[in-house]
């Protein structure tokens, strides 16, 4: 079964079709790298596939629900890492993601190892969320994305503002999770991090895919890469025209 | 549902007794309110007495339009609101909690203003049952219609001067109904005030309803 499975959607925000007739197909366990340049629509085509935006037409099906009926159903079974990090400054970090534990229906007991994983001491489990580093916040916010185990995980810039030990558990994390049956769509603009985690390659570049590679083949993948490249030329050309 | 309203309920008083707003900034701008329009009225202790209900209620209105901009920017801020939606909280319960965090608020504000009346007016309490009964189906109703709309701003960018426009003209029936409610709690009108106070029921109960219909799609679009 297709985990996400996405023909010709369309989603507008506002008026501006920010995915503009997306065909995307992704199986389970697959780790697949959303790549293209800045507002191509990756972070959009993620938050659709968490079930937080409508789509305009199209068909949108994501984890078994169509996404234009039932996009409550999909969101207790999605893990989203935003730009932002969705934590409460006022709150600690155990208290944040109590809080998320006990919405989520889950023992709040697996919030200390959540946070042991991503290498949140325990010196900073009291400590308010708002006194954290940008770097040490997100690793709270991803620990929160780990501690649902959700069964697709939708990762917008998930090395951004962290520093290499940071990094590494991201990756580590990601291989985990598709180890673990958990499919993986990671947005990134650092190439050289996600190279050793995708095992697809898609690019997004003015609201639609314009290259779908597997790893396996580096012919492809070189082809693709260059006929990407022209496309993001080609959508910077047409928007500074 | 229950559980999840508690659980939204003491996350946001958490985070008010952590940021200490309501103590350190709400509590002392109603109270220099209340003392303003003391000076306004020129002291005039039998005018103010005459008006302590309504200059109670307006001040309460105001202590409404922060408390309510407050809870709102609580889910704005840094996209909290996502974790709420992807969790799977009933967005029913979602405002029920956050209804009950911002009344509870007012209340304890309420509690400290009365007292402020009955020092820097004059005022007697003639019905404290009356009172009492006045302060929380008034503010029940209030903080469910305050929640309502807060997240019918939450999206606007201009959201903290657009929340008291819409705001207090929808709030101006409680406005009404608890000061003549208030008035015969304090014996400064001979009206019935357990009449008025049906009528703060029927307005709670009218925003409930709203909210428990609509906050679920304004969560959303926000």
């Amino acid at each position: 079964m297709s985990i996400v499975a996405l023909r010709g959607a369309v989603v507008l925000l506002g008026r501006f079709p920010a995915l503009s007739g997306i065909d995307l197909e992704v199986g389970a366990s697959e780790v697949v790298l959303l790549q293209g340049p800045n507002g191509a629509g990756k972070s959009t085509l993620l938050r659709l596939c968490a079930g937080l935006l409508r789509p305009h037409s199209g068909s949108s099906v994501v984890l078994g629900h169509d996404l234009s009926k039932s996009r409550a159903a999909v969101r207790r079974s999605v893990g989203l890492l935003g730009h932002d990090t969705a934590l409460y400054d006022d709150l600690t970090v155990t208290e944040n993601l109590q809080f998320l534990a006990k919405a989520s229906r889950i023992e709040p007991a697996a919030v200390g190892p959540s946070l042991d994983r991503l290498g949140v001491g325990a010196r900073l489990h009291d400590v308010a969320v708002g006194r954290l580093s940008a770097g040490q916040r997100r690793r709270v916010a991803l620990a929160g994305v780990a501690l649902r185990r959700p069964e697709l995980w939708l990762l917008d810039e998930p090395h951004a503002g962290l520093d290499q030990g940071g990094r590494d558990l991201v990756d580590g994390l990601v291989s985990e999770a598709a180890a673990d049956g958990a499919t993986v769509l990671v947005a990134s603009h650092e190439l050289d991090r996600t190279l050793e985690l995708k095992t697809r390659r898609v690019t997004v570049a003015g609201g639609t895919i314009t290259a779908d590679v597997v790893d396996a083949d580096p012919i492809e993948a070189d082809v693709a890469d260059a006929d990407a490249g022209a496309a993001m030329a080609g959508v910077a050309a047409g928007r500074g025209s | 549902m229950l559980a999840d309203v508690w659980l939204v309920v003491e996350k946001d008083l958490r985070i008010e007794w952590r940021s200490r707003v309501t103590l350190s900034q709400v509590v002392p701008f109603a109270l220099t309110v209340l003392v303003l329009f003391g000076f306004a009225l020129d002291a005039n202790r039998g005018v103010l007495v005459a008006a302590t209900s309504g200059l109670f209620w307006l001040t309460v209105l105001f202590v409404t339009v922060i408390a309510v901009a407050r809870s709102t920017a609580i889910e704005t801020s840094d996209g909290a609101r996502r974790a709420l939606l992807l969790a799977g909280i009933e967005p029913s319960a979602v405002f029920f909690g956050k209804t009950v965090g911002v009344a509870v608020q007012i209340l304890a504000v309420e509690v400290l203003m009365v007292g402020g009346v009955l020092v820097f007016y004059g005022a007697e309490v003639e019905s404290l049952p009356l009172l009492v009964a006045t302060c929380a189906v008034a503010t029940i109703g209030i903080a469910a219609s305050g929640t309502l709309l807060g997240a019918l701003v939450a999206g606007v960018r201009a959201r903290e001067t657009v929340l008291p426009i819409l705001l207090l003209p929808v709030l101006a029936p409680v406005l009404i109904a608890a000061s003549r409610a208030f008035d015969d709690a304090l014996g400064v009108l001979a009206v019935d005030g357990w009449a008025w106070l049906g009528l703060l029921g029927g307005f709670g109960v009218v925003n409930a309803a709203l909210g428990t219909l609509a906050y679920g799609r304004l969560l959303e679009e926000a």
